[in-house]
């Protein structure tokens, strides 16, 4: 909401000071995104009139003008602009003169004719191109006959100077949509009265209920429609006063009449519209819903279908106006139109958001309703716009209204407890201090017992329950004034098992060199192929988004995997020797949780290449990870009909003999797509059920008091059969007394037989009660290797 | 014999003092005082000497093993230390090498953020509370007080699954879920993913994190809220910080504010940071509307309470830098690694 300081003054008095008066604005809760000065930077440009036009001597398209600048002698400038002409009064910019964008003009010759300085336009003076009247869009600005004299310095002149401040205004005060309501809090602010606008016009004619009818035939959804005739009407340019305040507040200058409206509008917040009466057939105004399909021309000349919940205003046959949104073409104000119709009308919020919606047609008139606006508003605003019309010149107004107003809004007070509020915002204020904060903000209260009855004016719809008056008392007291207290409520700190874990993982992770990444969470379908998700997989039943951005964030994330593997191709792409990365995430999945909810599954992915990149380094990490969160039980088992990897690298990893994940070396095919040529070493592990697995807890174990007895034993194996597997004999076979098992080489070369493999395991064995003797652990040594040899087809070899 | 025992002396003084090596040190040993040395020989050769003189003889012999053992010993010492000096002189290393030690990883530094904030709250005695990243639109925005007609609710703002089910706008469904589920005195803090309808840009991101706080008991104030707060931003920005608390609007709270702090750059004084103004914009909060508590069934007259929420991005950027809020996704390692 742009408001020009000078247009606001009209109402109340504000600071001279625009930091005083915005700091105090703000702090008062008026939020202020910027705040601007009009013309400034402006240097050395007056006001000149072209005394004669001659033709450049050299130059078709030039003109050399020989102008008024109030001095003995006439100023010669040179000049391309179209629009100018003899006796023409405008703003010449002289020699050593400085334009708000920091242009310094010096006198010259053009074509060899000398050039003393520039007509200016009002682009070249600062004003954007939209809020710029048509007339001068192309060309220098022509001031209004007798709006100053030739040589007066022409932003004093045409009271340029102003300060444009920008108010951000939350969707709780649309009141605060209009000069009248900014006024109203600055006067609230300061402690300033606040001047209503005259609305009373001084020779009226006629009646405008012989003019026109009314009926509203859907109250419910216009509450109010005041309807005022002006004739003779006189289509004209508005005054510079007008056009400039509308510039400032950044509308664009149209003529007499819509800029009245546009005026009000933005004076009351009240969106004005005028008819051409001699349009409306059977000279009646119907409020309606259109019919269903219905079509209609707007004024942008748009055809637009119609919906039988869309509210239409209409004359005796037709629709004439898409109510609150956009007048009809059929009605248009015409440069020879003579009498008008002004309407101002209060209709329903959501009726016309609806409408506007539908019709993907927003106006600043349907921004404001569907916002809300005060009923009262309409008449005031109606008589505004005349006696507006009446002080321009621009037509007769006719006495009275059509005011159709079926049920007429009353004022409720709301009960407020001062005790509450000082309870709220921990201050100490009393009840009299109370009643002259809201006696500042136009309310009226008197006392009900230890209550105050308040009533806001009509124009605070935000205004309806006793918290609300917390807020009102709170602001204008200020919030800087309230003691700064810490709360006396005690807390135990604390965090849930999932949170901690995860806490605890990530710790973990980068401990072993890992970065931690974090992607969208919602991604591409297509991702899935990307990574070859066989076409029955759950991972392939997504959650779509219905207003995505794009298709390529259009549905939710069921693995973690792609996004890596993404992160990992920029990396390479960006030429990062290497990379080593996870992400701790949800993933979600089509399938209804506890609360109905879609179910959100804690998901891990790690991936890394480079020159450290290796499977046995990244299974390494993982089985750090289950240690430190204390899982037991991890088992990794060859996978070949995983399409994601490389057929002869990946594991499943089993947890209590459930899929958990997956590990191993990234296809080609599929590095091939995130554009990797390297080995990729990745996994996606389901973090859910590492979680439900978890027993970070540390249980102290005494330490040994008999000595362990080691056996080193090197196994000859088929070269495909598991060391996984070996091992898992060795253990079921070891009883009670084998301690450990860990594989300490592996080797295939020229002293072991083509097709197979030496393995060679060190075995601890250890009893917690006593020395063990020789013949207690042969006897399980040589069990052992009977089942080696049976099982895995193992034979010992030499050491 | 006495002359020939002054020899010897003479003798192992003259070739220990020139022994070179350990080795040779040994030979003059074995050669001096072995089993066959020359001093054994002396003693052995004693037997035909009278008691007196056996005695005197032995006592003289005894005297001079004790020096040459004393000579051994000091010879012993001096050239195991001459050997370890030349060890040391061989073995020296270049220790302005680099370190063998596996470089250490990062976490995001949303991550760490988040961990630093949460730290700072946990210590003043908040549980952290979690909730999903698809809510319901019940959570999102009816239980938080926002009107049917609030514009944060269009399909332009807000990333919807079904009418009913949404992606989180913000961490403060927590709220609604916590005020269901606990009964005062509640101090959580909620720190999560948030989605709304935003092109990526320098400072929009469709994806961000925010961090939610709720305290809910007898006798809460504003008061409270701002001192919390005010503390809050000393632990994270410094204990120099000020805070300024400005009148805002947001459906669950009231009255509400917006938190700025002295700018932690300039201290205040105007700078590119805080675009001159000496404040920078950190926070929303307020105090909890009473529609909201009613929601997890509490009076209204008895309880009051205060929340606020924070950007993660936001507060990342500011306290490192950080000049575009893309970097966060892209997850460049050389990004992520300055966050170690």
């Amino acid at each position: 909401m742009l408001v020009p300081i000078e247009w606001l003054s009209a109402y109340t008095d504000a600071p001279a000071d625009i930091d005083t008066f915005c700091e105090r604005m703000i702090m008062s809760g008026s939020n202020i995104e910027t705040a601007e000065e009009t013309a400034a930077g402006i240097e050395k440009v007056v006001v000149g009139r072209i005394l004669s036009i001659e033709k450049h001597p050299d130059a078709d398209k030039l003109v050399v003008c020989q102008v008024d600048i109030g001095q003995a002698e006439p100023l010669q400038v040179v000049t391309g602009a179209t629009n100018v002409f003899e006796g023409a009064l405008l703003p010449v910019i002289l020699d050593g003169g400085r334009l708000p964008d920091g242009t310094v003009i010096r006198r010259g010759k053009l074509r060899g004719v000398e050039s003393c300085g520039m007509f200016c336009s009002f682009k070249e003076l600062g004003y954007d191109d939209k809020v710029v009247p048509v007339v001068f869009r192309d060309g220098v600005w022509i001031l209004e006959e007798g709006s100053a004299a030739p040589g007066a310095e022409l932003t004093e002149a045409m009271q340029m100077k102003d300060h444009v401040v920008d108010f951000e205004i939350t969707p709780n005060r649309p009141d605060c949509l209009s000069m009248l309501g900014m006024a109203r809090e600055s006067a609230a602010t300061f402690g300033a009265a606040l001047r209503y606008p005259e609305t009373r016009c001084g020779k009226e004619s006629g009646n405008a209920a012989e003019h026109i009818k009314v009926e509203i035939r859907r109250p419910d959804l216009c509450r109010r429609y005041v309807a005022r005739v002006v004739t003779d009407v006189k289509i004209a340019q508005s005054p510079w006063w007008m056009q400039r305040r509308l510039m400032h507040a950044g509308m664009r200058p149209i003529n007499n009449i819509v800029d009245i409206t546009n005026y009000v509008m933005l004076e009351y917040g009240q969106p004005i519209h005028a008819f051409d009466i001699r349009t409306l057939k059977g000279a009646q105004i119907i409020v309606d819903t259109a019919a269903e399909g219905e079509r209609f021309v707007t004024l942008d000349g748009t055809e637009r279908t119609l919906d039988a919940e869309m509210l239409l205003i209409k004359d005796a046959e037709r629709g004439v106006a898409l109510a609150g949104v956009m007048g009809g073409l059929n009605s248009e104000i015409e440069d020879d139109t003579r009498t008008i119709l002004v309407e101002a009308a209060n209709f329903n919020e959501d009726s016309i958001r609806r409408t506007s919606k539908r019709l993907g047609l927003r106006t600043e008139a349907s921004a404001r309703f569907e916002k809300g606006i005060d009923p009262a508003l309409a008449a005031a605003a109606a008589d505004r716009v005349c006696r507006l019309i009446e002080e321009l010149g621009a037509g007769t107004v006719q006495a009275g209204s059509v005011d159709c107003y079926p049920a007429p809004k009353q004022a409720k007070p709301v009960r407020v407890r001062p005790a509450r509020i000082n309870a709220m915002l921990g201050i100490e204020l009393s009840a009299e201090e109370m009643e002259a904060i809201f006696e500042r903000l136009e309310m009226r209260s008197e006392k009900d017992g230890d209550a105050l009855l308040v009533t806001p004016p009509g124009i605070r719809l935000d205004l309806e329950s006793e918290v609300d008056f917390v807020e009102e008392v709170a602001r204008l007291y200020g919030y800087d004034r309230l003691p700064v207290t810490l709360p006396k409520s005690s807390g135990r700190s604390g965090e849930p098992r999932a949170r901690r874990l995860r806490d605890l993982a990530r710790d973990t992770l980068v401990a072993l060199g890992l970065d931690e990444i974090q992607t969208y969470s919602f991604v591409s379908p297509k991702q899935l192929d990307q990574i070859a998700l066989p076409e029955d997989a759950a991972e392939r039943s997504l959650i779509r988004l219905i207003n995505p951005l794009g298709e390529e964030n259009s549905v939710m994330r069921t693995a973690l995997l792609p996004n890596l593997l993404e992160v990992l191709g920029r990396n390479n792409a960006r030429s990062n020797a290497k990379a080593a990365v996870f992400e701790l995430g949800n993933t979600f999945f089509n399938v209804p949780g506890p609360d109905g909810l879609p179910q959100e599954r804690e998901a891990l992915a790690l991936g890394a290449y480079g020159p450290e990149a290796d499977f046995y380094a990244l299974k390494g990490v993982v089985e750090a990870l289950c240690e430190k969160l204390g899982v037991s039980g991890l088992r990794f088992v060859s996978e070949t009909q995983n399409a994601t990897y490389h057929p002869g690298r990946c594991a499943r990893l089993l947890l209590d003999g459930e899929t958990a994940g997956y590990l191993g070396e990234l296809h080609p095919n599929v590095a091939e797509r995130y554009g990797l040529e390297q080995r990729v070493i990745c996994a996606e592990i389901s973090f859910a059920k590492l979680q439900a697995a978890a027993h970070p807890e540390i249980v102290y174990q005494p330490l040994p008091k008999y000595p362990a007895v080691a056996r080193d034993i090197a196994l000859l194996i088929d070269r495909d059969t598991c060391v996984g597997d070996v091992e898992d004999v060795i253990r079921a076979n070891g009883g009670e007394i084998l301690e450990s098992v860990l594989l300490f080489d592996v080797y295939t070369g020229v002293q072991v037989p083509p097709g197979k493999k030496s393995a060679a395991f060190s075995l601890v064995y250890r009893a917690e009660d006593h020395t063990l003797t020789d013949e207690e652990v042969q006897i399980v040594h040589s069990r052992i290797l009977q089942a080696l040899s049976a099982q895995c087809g193992a034979s010992l070899r030499e050491i | 014999m006495q002359k020939r025992l002054a020899e010897i002396l003479q003798e192992a003084k003259q070739e220990l003092g020139s022994a070179e090596t350990l080795a040779r040190a040994e030979e003059l040993r074995v050669r001096f005082l072995g089993k066959k040395g020359e001093l054994t020989e002396i003693l052995r050769s004693m037997g035909g000497l009278s008691p007196e003189e056996r005695k005197s003889m032995g006592q003289a012999a005894n005297s001079v093993r004790g020096e040459i053992e004393r000579m051994l010993e000091e010879r012993f010492t001096s050239l195991k230390e001459a050997a370890k000096n030349l060890r040391f002189k061989e073995e020296r290393i270049d220790v302005t090498e680099p370190g063998k030690v596996k470089a250490l990883g990062s976490k995001h530094p949303l991550t760490v953020t988040i961990e630093e904030i949460s730290r700072i709250f946990q210590s003043m005695g908040y549980q952290i509370a979690e909730g999903p990243e698809i809510e319901t639109v019940f959570n999102n925005f009816d239980a938080l007080n926002a009107a049917p007609n609030h514009p944060a609710r269009d399909m332009t703002d807000t990333f919807y699954i079904t009418e009913d089910v949404l992606l989180r706008t913000q961490t403060s469904p927590v709220q609604v879920r916590t005020l269901q589920a606990q009964k005062p005195s509640i101090k959580v803090i909620s720190p999560g993913r948030c989605f709304r309808c935003d092109t990526p840009d320098a400072t929009h991101s469709p994806m961000f994190h925010q961090i939610e706080g709720l305290l809910v008991d007898e006798g809460i104030t504003m008061a409270d809220l701002k001192g919390t707060l005010d503390c809050f931003a000393k632990e994270i920005f410094g204990s120099q910080t000020r805070t300024k608390f400005r009148p805002h609007h947001f459906p669950f709270t009231e009255p509400s504010a917006e938190m700025d702090v002295s700018c932690f750059k300039c201290g205040g004084k105007g700078c590119r940071v805080c675009k001159g103004s000496g404040w920078i914009e950190i926070l929303g909060c307020g105090m909890v509307h009473p529609n909201v508590l009613a929601i997890g069934g509490l009076d209204t007259e008895k309880y009051t309470g205060f929340a606020f929420g924070m950007g993660v991005e936001r507060i990342a950027m500011l306290k490192y830098g950080v000049d575009d809020i893309r970097l966060f996704f892209e997850n460049d390692v050389r990004f992520i690694e300055q966050f170690r």
